[in-house]
């Protein structure tokens, strides 16, 4: 009887704790599988939130991009107007001079001469525009300059027309002003800074190597600055405006830094 | 045996500066080397093109964003390293004497896989040569990329280096010769796993 007083067993105790402590055990570790989880889970989502390609991710585009605005205020600061581009003997000029654009050559725009005229808006006083004889009867320049593309090849030519800096004053334009603009009839539009407007080596380009500038390579214009890459010097300009509201660029609304400097 | 009460530190290797120094330029180098070869790629100076996956920036413009970036951590941290190298006297201490005839002597231990590294704060002659090429081809980089960014506002660099277009050639030399030595580094590491460890502890 004494024997069965006892509500349990020796050996029953024995297994009751060890159930215990089993079912214990499995508790603690699924607690902690759990922890485990919610932390990896955690891990997981922040790397997911700060993403690991980072080539193409938001937050890393946007501090490239403000890096490169930044390296636009270097630039303006590293300019000096006297600084000028070397010129080339004529005879090192690369021949034939490379056609480049966002299209093809045959599609550059054809643009009749007698009926072009060249818009002028923003902050100028005279905003009459101008026919290409006009423009041809100002002062002439010419000079024998590298074109740098933003690709790295660059190639010797020889542009001649009229020193943008005697057309912006011409014009009464706000030589303060922050931009000078420029749309085109290729659609294409960029902008640049005053101080490398009214650089002497920028010229509005009316000649190629002594002819009338070819269809291919701006007509019946193009801005021509060896301070500047390629496709900050924009062809077949149709209107000029000064401003002080960032005007961006083709290229530069993509990415391209917006000084583009040489 | 009585047991020392102090346990005795292994001697700095590497200073905490240069340790920093020496990660933010590995860092800056991987950028500049692959968003380097997306530019190159648009416009290459030989008959080849390095491959798309191996560089950074996806088109042109991404790459010329990211090399731009890089060449302020690039530039700076290098200005940094090397003024502290110099006016600590560091560079003195570590690099000098540098005569030929250890270089010799060296430079055939190490062919026979004989150059004892027995102390890391200590540097061979090759080691010695092979830093100092470092520094001095970094700064050619610099240099170099300079005239290729802004040949127009640098006359006097890009005169000395030739002009523009030859300063894209010493720019390219330069890049090779770096990842040139990065490759050796890199083996050398391999082979004397406990020159990572002085580099991450410094000891």
């Amino acid at each position: 009887m004494s024997k069965n007083n006892k509500i349990f067993s020796d050996s029953d105790k024995a297994a009751i704790i060890q159930d215990a402590t089993q079912q214990i055990n499995k508790q603690l570790s699924s607690e902690g599988r759990r922890r485990f989880l919610k932390q990896g889970l955690t891990l997981g989502g922040l790397m997911m939130l700060t993403g690991c390609d980072i080539s193409s991710n938001e937050s890393v585009e946007n501090s490239l991009s403000r890096i490169s605005r930044f390296n636009d205020r270097v630039q303006g600061w590293l300019f000096n107007a006297n600084d000028l581009a070397p010129v080339y003997p004529e005879s090192m000029m690369t021949r034939p001079f490379p056609f480049n654009a966002f299209y093809s050559e045959d599609e550059a725009p054809n643009i009749n001469g007698d009926d072009y005229r060249l818009e002028v808006a923003g902050l100028v006083a005279d905003k009459r525009p101008w026919t290409l004889a006009q423009l041809h009867q100002m002062a002439q320049v010419s000079q024998v300059t590298r074109h740098i593309c933003v690709e790295g090849w660059s190639a010797i030519g020889k542009w001649g027309g009229v020193p943008f800096s005697l057309f912006l004053k011409g014009i009464g334009a706000d030589l303060n002003a922050r931009y000078v603009s420029f749309k085109c009839a290729d659609d294409y539009y960029t902008s640049i800074d005053m101080a490398t407007a009214l650089h002497p080596q920028t010229i509005i380009a009316l000649t190629y190597d002594g002819e009338i500038l070819p269809r291919k390579y701006g007509f019946p214009m193009k801005l021509r600055m060896p301070t500047k890459l390629g496709y900050k010097n924009p062809k077949h300009i149709q209107v000029i405006e000064v401003t002080n509201r960032y005007p961006g660029g083709y290229w530069e609304d993509q990415g391209y830094n917006w000084f583009g400097g040489s | 045996m009585e047991r020392p009460i102090f346990q005795v530190k292994p001697a700095l290797v590497h200073p905490l500066w240069l340790r920093i120094c020496h990660w933010l330029n590995a860092l800056a180098m991987l950028i500049m080397v692959t968003s380097g070869w997306r530019i190159y790629n648009a416009s290459p100076l030989f008959n080849f093109t390095f491959p798309a996956e191996l560089t950074l920036g996806g088109w042109l413009g991404g790459a010329l964003q990211w090399h731009f970036a890089g060449m302020w951590l690039f530039g700076i941290n290098g200005a940094i390293y090397l003024l502290i190298n110099i006016f600590s006297g560091r560079l003195k201490h570590k690099f000098w004497p540098l005569s030929p005839r250890a270089l010799a002597n060296d430079f055939i231990a190490a062919l026979r896989g004989k150059l004892a590294h027995e102390d890391l704060s200590h540097y061979n002659t090759v080691q010695k040569l092979a830093y100092l090429f470092v520094m001095i081809d970094g700064i050619i980089l610099v240099s170099s990329g300079l005239v290729v960014w802004k040949s127009v506002q640098f006359p006097l660099l890009r005169e000395l280096l030739g002009g523009y277009d030859n300063a894209r050639f010493i720019h390219f030399y330069a890049m090779s010769a770096m990842v040139g030595f990065v490759v050796i580094h890199l083996i050398m590491v391999a082979l004397v796993p406990r020159t990572l460890l002085a580099m991450l502890r410094g000891r």
